[in-house]
């Protein structure tokens, strides 16, 4: 039994159903990523968790507690807000020591918990100031240490990294999961950024519709997308859909290659692609494109930079795609499928 | 690239719109800012600046009613003014209504935002019912407060005898069958107090739940998670977020207060004797009803410096407001 186990939530506002019935068990200091878009109830997801709101129906347990009834300071849990939800009044020290004072720690024990909190996330001078001297990254730190100086079971993160600039964002990411790893705690990640999801999580969950569609670890959920919802959530540009004999055939853009580089050893399905635009990134070339054979389907194929083969826009040439690569999906539920004999 | 620079070279130029070439009377910024602020200088010096000034020459001076002129006298009328024990019982009065009835308005106006900043059934009534003191005329209100407090007629000796708290000889609160509320020096100044707390109570009561309303969600679950229980959310993390809007209502509380003569003059005109006197009840009838209007603009121009100190007060913590 995992430390968090989450049977049957369900949370409805009125008639909106925000979270479905969800299902997730969460192992002792795994890092748990729940992504999905804008909408699709991952936050009230963890609001539900943290206590912040009731489920509708359903069981939240942390460490073999039922906690549902409980309110969020019988949880042992903490949470980063979005916003980092620092209180704009008091100090770093203050803000960060708060959770031990609600907690009538004592004195001599909140001062060396907040330093230690505070060393770990390399804020020790900024401890005298206000929140509204920081920068953002600041901020995010102290939230952090915030939530850690109450040596939590679970901590919930609620998109920490969404207010950072690009820059910023990669190395937070960075020390976030470092961070992390070197204390073990338990997380609950909720992003809709599938680069901080693939990048951050032991496992991800993906939701939709106030759903799970899938769990899995990111290279599972990349490469063996359960449906063609999370198919098309992850990768960037998305993968494929390709209607053939009724069914939807799914590859992603990296696989989707010219014939005259791909090797002979391994069996290949070939298309002929229509290339009606090309984009130069630099890194990568995006090609968008047709494929005649399946319908005037838009397909786009993602190139190297190190594959030098030149592609005009307005030619037509043979893609092809390992057969290893391709991925079958239902027509009518989009759920993944075995490849029909041919 | 070539292909791209024919695609330019297609494309239909950029359609030029004419341009006027005068300026209109929109576009002359000095003109127009000392069009939109004439009024406001006008009204300033007509209405504040100019009878101010008539009040400072007045106080010199020893103009009455049937004789206008100003004969300087130097700070006589002052003088004068100060040695009477009406006078000095009218400045305590005025600093201790004011003080006692912000006290009592800032604990009770914190709960009942508190309250009201719930949800519960009946709460749009319960917010009309608190405004309705603030959107009442002051005179009114304070009539029917007088009858409400009558000597004879009072609702609440009324009650009291009802539930046996008055009116037979082991009553509680006496044999009487009448408290007199205005005629009894302790009870003549708290009614006065109350009214006030009754009037200002709904101003401050909507400043601050449009404070804790202003407070992010995000804070007070944050303060929630991070285990803190009502008392401590409430006074380590909202009031100290809503303190200088706080302020602000005590601000306007203290102006209200002090500067009020209606509720004195229609409740009690200042007795019993002069018990409940306050400065601008006081100037009036110095300067007005008795005729010297030297000396009622002296009395009138105590009560300045606290104006003057309260609106510097209000006008730099609003400049210092910052939310977050």
């Amino acid at each position: 039994m995992g430390l968090v186990e989450l049977k049957g939530l369900r949370k409805e506002f009125g008639d909106v159903k925000a979270v479905n019935g969800v299902d997730l068990s969460i192992q002792q200091g795994e890092f748990v990523v729940i992504l999905g878009p804008s909408g699709c109830g991952k936050t009230t997801l963890m609001r539900m968790v943290a206590g912040l709101e009731r489920p509708t129906e359903g069981e939240v347990i942390i460490g073999n507690r039922n906690v549902t009834p409980l309110p969020p300071r019988a949880r042992e849990i903490a949470m980063v807000f979005q916003s980092y939800a620092l209180y704009p009044h008091m100090t770093v020290f203050d803000n960060i020591a708060f959770p031990l004072k609600a907690r009538k720690t004592p004195k001599m024990e909140i001062e060396e918990k907040v330093k230690w909190a505070a060393s770990i996330l390399g804020i020790q001078r900024l401890l005298d100031r206000k929140p509204r001297q920081l920068s953002g990254g600041e901020r995010q730190r102290v939230a952090l240490a915030r939530a850690l100086v109450k040596e939590p079971a679970v901590m919930l993160l609620d998109e920490p990294l969404s207010n950072l600039d690009a820059k910023l964002r990669v190395s937070a990411r960075d020390e976030l999961q470092r961070f992390q790893r070197n204390l073990g705690i338990t997380t609950i990640f909720v992003t809709h950024d599938q680069i901080e999801a693939m990048g951050l999580g032991d496992r991800i969950a993906v939701m939709n519709a106030g759903q799970v569609r899938q769990v899995g670890e990111p290279q599972e959920i990349y490469d063996d997308p359960a449906d063609t919802f999370v198919a098309t959530f992850l990768g960037s540009p998305p993968m494929n859909l390709l209607e053939r004999n009724g069914h939807l055939l799914g590859f992603r853009p990296e696989n989707f290659l010219p014939g005259d580089v791909t090797g002979n050893e391994e069996a290949y399905v070939t298309f002929p692609f229509h290339v009606g635009r090309v984009e130069n990134l630099g890194s990568d070339r995006l090609l968008y494109g047709t494929v005649s054979g399946a319908e005037e389907n838009r397909t786009i194929s993602k190139l190297p930079s190190t594959v030098r083969v030149s592609v005009e826009t307005g030619t037509t040439h043979d893609f092809a795609v390992r057969e290893d690569d391709l991925r079958y999906f239902d027509k009518a539920t989009g759920l993944r499928t075995e490849p029909e004999p041919q | 690239m070539a292909e791209t620079a024919e695609r330019i070279e297609e494309a239909t130029p950029y359609p030029t719109v004419e341009q006027p070439s005068g300026r209109f009377l929109a576009d002359r910024e000095g003109l127009l800012g000392a069009l939109f602020l004439g009024p406001a200088v006008l009204y300033i010096i007509g209405l504040v600046g100019v009878p101010f000034f008539l009040a400072i020459a007045f106080s010199l001076s020893d103009a009455t009613v049937g004789d206008a002129s100003l004969d300087f006298i130097g700070l006589r009328n002052f003088a004068n003014v100060i040695k009477t024990p009406q006078f000095q019982r009218a400045l305590i009065n005025s600093v201790f209504f004011t003080i006692a009835t912000q006290v009592i308005v800032i604990i009770l106006a914190n709960i009942l935002a508190v309250v009201m900043s719930r949800d519960f059934r009946g709460k749009t009534l319960a917010r009309v019912l608190i405004i309705l003191p603030w959107a009442t005329p002051i005179s009114l209100g304070t009539i029917g407060w007088k009858w409400i407090l009558d000597s004879k007629f009072s609702t609440i000796d009324w009650v009291l005898q009802r539930v046996g708290l008055l009116g037979h000889p082991d009553a509680l609160l006496g044999a009487s069958n009448h408290l007199t509320y205005l005629g009894v020096e302790n009870l003549a100044m708290s009614s006065v107090i109350t009214i006030h707390v009754w009037r200002i109570l709904p101003l401050a009561t909507v400043i601050l739940m449009a404070g804790l309303t202003s407070i992010p969600k995000d804070i007070l679950e944050q303060a929630e998670v991070d285990g803190a229980k009502f008392w401590r959310i409430h006074f380590q993390i909202s009031i100290p977020m809503i303190l200088p809007i706080m302020f602000i209502a005590l601000l306007f509380g203290l102006i209200f207060t002090f500067s009020d003569m209606v509720v004195t003059f229609v409740l009690t005109r200042g007795g019993p004797v002069y018990y409940t006197q306050v400065l601008p009840l006081w100037a009036w009838f110095k300067g007005i009803d008795g005729g010297s209007l030297g000396e009622g603009a002296a009395i009138a121009l105590f009560i300045f410096p606290v104006l003057l100190a309260t609106a510097i007060l209000v006008l730099r913590s609003a400049g210092r407001m910052e939310v977050t």
